[in-house]
């Protein structure tokens, strides 16, 4: 799989329609989402991923089917870039028996063993070691997957990203660590809480060889991930992106932003995405007048979809409250 | 210590030992079983138990970790998410701290989470306890706070039969498994005739008696042991529970031996307060109170960072003649 | 016409104050359009809106604080149409109740131990009231400490049945339990008679010494000197009471048996001792007992009287020791310094208990209590 083809993106218009598509279903799958958590249909918390969704899409296109992801709690995109349906991600966010976890995770615990999607994890740094041993497995059951592991800026202070890099680097572990760098963890930004706040330089550190993409960028990110997938499958050991982004909405539904400026919002919303995929794709000839149309059409078909899918789902009955809690009948 | 007389015709095996040969089986009976750990190779485990595994399975299946309790817990269950069937040592509980983030929001909710589509086959051994005079942070028993977590079971094997065969059990459990090896079991030697294959479901009764129940389990059953001799000389049978599962508790083999002999001790080498102590009284108080004839005592460690001099040490945790004190005080003598 | 509403951000937002409109009526508005600023605990929120249409009427003034879901403006729709959110619907299902949690089921009451509130055994030794003869009020039938207080008080209701199950119940577990011995003496009274008459003869009949009262005077004091016999044989084996209270059987017409306690009859005089006995007699036919009488006693006398036979030899009540039996007195030949003489004479008995002692024990009582007999004076 080293080979040109498989490294480079296919820049064909249908691959670059389909990064399009990919990134207005979950663009518009999240606005959804909020106009529902404002309606109370939604509840826990809510992480909107809207501004960074080229990472999810441009990352998921470089895996495998047999390659395992592993998430945060700002993962709708990714669920749904990796192929987990939007039925079962909005009846998830419902928590209807329906949902992806069977309602039992909500919007920040999606899970999908078909897709081997590892979650939803909500501590930040915890998914780095699950990716350590995910790719620990791959390497001793003499597999050809890799451990995708998708993390903030914010996890870096966290011992667990220092002991995860070192500990797979230090057994040549198949695992592509992806930072989401989007400058505040929460409220905090990136200068206020690193000593050192260029993420590759720390990877580097552990001998991991380290890249830092424009995470705005989405042809850039696949560009970028096929390589690093290559050279991880090549036996390379863990491969560390750092990329750089930017999220639009606040942290989570209720948050002021107190801790940024609307400018710096709005300069960072020049370099939305979706946007420049749409205006490279016109420069180029690859967006067609109506292409746009039609795939807001179908997007907006599908999330109305998944909405009636949720409404119509049904709750779990009490009487297995405790059910997945152990394999078989455990007394408690 | 020694573990009771038990018939003297099998070759000398140590709790150590025994443990060695669980994994030697497990390793060899199954190609997804690894084990990884500070110091389980070249140094041979920080209590000798892994000694020569790295000679005779390799780096591949014997695996020294760095000093990253989070990171190779955590590699662990990430390598059961990914089909092989991890056994993580953590050199001490006190250290097991460290992964407690990977053990509690990970390991024990990962199935639940997902709505049953994965599972942590995994288990994680500890050495846990005091007596060897190594103070504040490396003595302390805090499987209780483990066996408080739905999503993992816990196991403490105290006799020679359940530290060479749990681990088999837990490794067929497709939970993740806790493992609690008492540090002053590690040199009890005896024979393991007619042991065999035990189930990680029930507590046992080492010891049969009517007038009173003592509930023990892992270093504290052989003091327990010892002071129900004592009592039988006074002409008090008391009757001894080993509890072996922590969690889940076997609640039925506790209230059927209270609800004869209407009396219990618990003794946990855990603190008191808030312990794993207080929930097998508080289990009493639900399931057998109209047969009480005493209120349920404890003999716990004292409320205190266990201190480095032997005799301070000594103080601190529970000793047989507290033990015979709390049995007869049951008994209004 | 659809409605903008007060959203809600948060589980834990339950109000917000409206602090800027930033758009007027008569303004278009899409979908995504920032409209107003909300102060909320955390700070001030820009809330936008999910419908596309033109503001109509703003329906709250900057600086009013309204609940989540109150409307804050009417919007009517163009083109897209976007109907008006709707009352939000209860998110969680209906009926949702705590899951009980799991009860452990209360034991039924074991033979010989009812099932009871540690309060109430202990306000049941405290007042001597016997479990046994209660009917439980509390979780699955158990005894609890109202149940017992109410029995210390209530004057007792005599239940023919009930007092049958008791007696089979206690006997039966002493056959059971208790390894007895048994002991017979013939005890020559014609002295202790002759005093008696005496005394009798000065006397109305309602003051009357009766023959009950110096031979349990003598089972009293033949006690002092032999404690293995008098006491309580529990869970701790064997203790032996300090105090002699003997309980006295009674029959009850009607069918029955009690036998409640006179206390410390070892102190008593002998009048003193007929009064009681009188007295216990009256109460005890006509329900009037107090329960300690009838819990204490740490002997049993059982004294067959003038209608009764020649010699009886009893069960032991538990969880007492010994039970003395006093046959009918009768003129038996007796022979004195090698005449034949008719004497006045009683067998008396004793059934003991062989973990508490033995029958050389016993042998020595009996002739304790037979010395006792032959000075009726010294009693």
């Amino acid at each position: 799989m080293t080979d040109a083809h498989a490294i480079k993106p296919h820049l064909s218009r249908e691959h670059l329609l389909d990064l399009l598509r990919e990134m207005v279903r979950i663009r518009r799958f999240e606005e959804k989402c909020a106009e529902l958590y404002q309606q109370e249909k939604i509840r826990g918390f809510l992480h909107l991923y809207i501004g960074e969704e080229a990472i999810a899409v441009g990352a998921m296109r470089a895996l495998e089917p047999g390659d395992a992801v592993i998430a945060t709690y700002r993962e709708h995109g990714h669920a749904l870039a990796r192929g987990v349906s939007m039925d079962a991600i909005m009846a998830e966010m419902y928590g209807k028996i329906e949902g992806c976890s069977r309602g039992r995770g909500g919007s920040m615990h999606l899970f999908d063993a078909a897709t081997r999607f590892y979650g939803g994890n909500a501590i930040v740094g915890g998914g780095l070691p699950l990716a350590v041993g995910l790719g620990l497995a791959e390497k001793m059951q003499k597999r050809s997957g890799l451990a995708a592991c998708f993390f903030g800026e914010g996890a870096v202070a966290e011992g667990e990203f220092h002991e995860s890099l070192n500990l797979s680097e230090l057994w040549k572990l198949p695992v592509l660590f992806v930072c989401e760098n989007n400058l505040y963890a929460m409220g905090t930004r990136l200068e206020r809480s690193e000593s050192q706040p260029d993420i590759h330089v720390k990877a580097q550190s552990y001998n991991v060889p380290a890249e830092v993409v424009d995470g705005m960028d989405v042809v850039a990110v696949e560009a970028a991930m096929r390589k690093a997938v290559a050279a991880i499958r090549s036996g390379a050991g863990p491969i560390l992106l750092e990329c750089r982004t930017y999220r639009f909405r606040a942290h989570s539904m209720f948050d002021p932003q107190l801790y940024r400026e609307k400018a710096e919002v709005e300069e960072w919303k020049k370099r939305d995405p979706i946007d420049r995929l749409l205006s490279w794709m016109r420069q180029s000839g690859a967006l067609h007048d109506a292409d746009l149309a039609a795939i807001e059409a179908a997007v907006a078909k599908e999330v109305d979809r998944s909405v009636e899918f949720s409404e119509s789902g049904k709750w779990e009955k009490l009487e297995t409250l405790t059910a997945d809690v152990y394999a078989g009948e455990v007394p408690p | 210590m020694t573990a009771p007389p038990l018939p003297k015709q099998g070759p000398e095996i140590s709790y150590r030992e025994a443990v060695r040969e669980a994994i030697r089986e497990a390793i060899l009976g199954d190609p997804r079983v690894f084990l990884m750990g500070e110091d389980v190779g070249r140094y041979g485990g920080c209590y000798a138990v892994t000694k020569g595994l790295l000679e005779e399975f390799g780096p591949e299946r014997i695996r020294d970790t760095p000093l990253s309790e989070s990171a190779f817990v955590g590699a662990g269950i990430g390598a059961a998410l990914g089909g092989m069937r991890p056994i993580v040592e953590v050199m001490t509980v006190n250290f097991s701290l460290l992964a407690l983030d990977q053990i509690v929001n990970n390991a024990a909710t990962l199935r639940h989470m997902s709505g049953g589509q994965f599972e942590v086959p995994l288990v994680i051994r500890m050495a846990t306890g005091a007596g060897r005079q190594l103070a504040a942070q490396h003595s302390h028993s805090l499987e209780g706070w483990y066996a408080h977590i739905p999503g993992i079971k816990v196991l403490a094997p105290a006799t020679l039969e359940d530290a060479r065969f749990m681990l088999g059990a837990a490794l067929a459990d497709p939970n993740p498994v806790l493992i609690f090896e008492h540090v002053m079991l590690y040199n009890m030697t005896g024979t393991l005739d007619g042991a065999g294959p035990v189930d990680i479901r029930s507590a046992k009764v080492r010891r049969v008696g009517r007038d009173v129940t003592l509930i023990a389990y892992g270093g504290t059953l052989f003091k327990t042991l010892i002071a129900a001799e004592t009592l039988a000389k006074e002409g008090i049978e008391a009757e001894v529970i080993d509890l072996r599962v922590l969690r889940p508790l076997d609640t039925g083999t506790i209230l059927a031996s209270v609800r004869r002999t209407r009396r219990a001790v618990i003794v946990d080498e855990g603190w008191r307060s808030g312990s794993l102590s207080a929930e097998v009284s508080a289990r009493i108080t639900e399931g057998a109170f109209w047969d009480l004839d005493a209120p349920v005592e404890r003999v716990c460690s004292a409320e205190v960072p266990i201190p480095y001099p032997r005799h301070l040490e000594e103080a601190a945790l529970p000793q047989p003649p507290g033990i015979v004190a709390a049995a007869k005080a049951t008994l209004g003598r | 016409m659809a409605e903008f509403r007060m959203p809600s951000l948060g589980a834990d937002m339950v109000a917000g104050t409206l602090v800027e409109w930033l758009r007027r009526p008569g303004d278009r508005v899409r979908r995504g359009d920032i409209v107003a600023v909300v102060e909320t605990q955390k700070g001030a929120i820009e809330i936008e809106i999910f419908q596309d249409g033109v503001i109509e009427r703003l329906l709250v003034e900057v600086g009013t604080t309204v609940p989540v879901g109150t409307p804050l403006a009417l919007v009517s729709g163009i083109g897209v149409g976007a109907p008006a959110a709707p009352t939000p619907p209860p998110l969680r299902p209906e009926a949702v109740v705590q899951a009980p949690a799991p009860r452990v089921p209360i034991p039924g009451p074991q033979v010989g131990r009812p099932l009871a509130s540690p309060a109430a055994r202990r306000i049941a030794q405290q007042f001597g009231v016997d479990l046994r003869a209660l009917r439980g009020t509390g979780p699955g039938g158990a005894i609890v400490s109202a149940d017992v207080e109410q029995a210390a008080k209530a004057p007792r209701r005599f239940d023919p049945a009930e007092m049958r199950r008791a007696i089979g119940a206690a006997m039966a577990r002493s056959k059971r339990e208790i390894p007895h011995y048994y002991l017979s003496t013939t005890i020559d009274i014609t002295v202790a008679q002759r005093w008696m008459e005496a005394r009798n003869a000065e006397r109305p009949p309602p003051q009357r010494l009766l023959l009950a009262a110096p031979l349990l005077k003598a089972v009293a004091l033949a006690l002092r000197g032999s404690p293995e016999l008098n006491g309580y044989h529990g869970e701790r084996g064997f203790e032996p009471s300090p105090a002699i209270h003997i309980g006295v059987a009674i029959a009850i017409r009607g069918g029955g048996l009690m036998a409640p306690a006179i206390h410390d009859v070892d102190k008593l005089g002998v009048d003193e001792l007929m009064a009681k006995l009188r007295d216990l007699g009256m109460r005890a036919r006509s329900g009037g007992l107090r329960s300690s009488e009838l819990s204490d006693s740490t002997i049993t006398v059982t004294n067959i009287g003038e209608r009764g036979v020649e010699a009886v030899f009893g069960i032991i009540y538990p969880p007492q020791v010994a039970l003395v039996g006093l046959g009918k007195p009768m003129e038996r030949p007796a022979v004195i310094e090698g005449k034949v003489l008719p004497r006045r004479t009683i067998v008396a008995t004793l059934s003991a208990d062989h973990r508490a002692s033995d029958g050389h024990r016993g042998a020595l009582f009996l002739a304790e209590m037979d010395r006792l007999l032959q000075a009726p004076e010294q009693l």
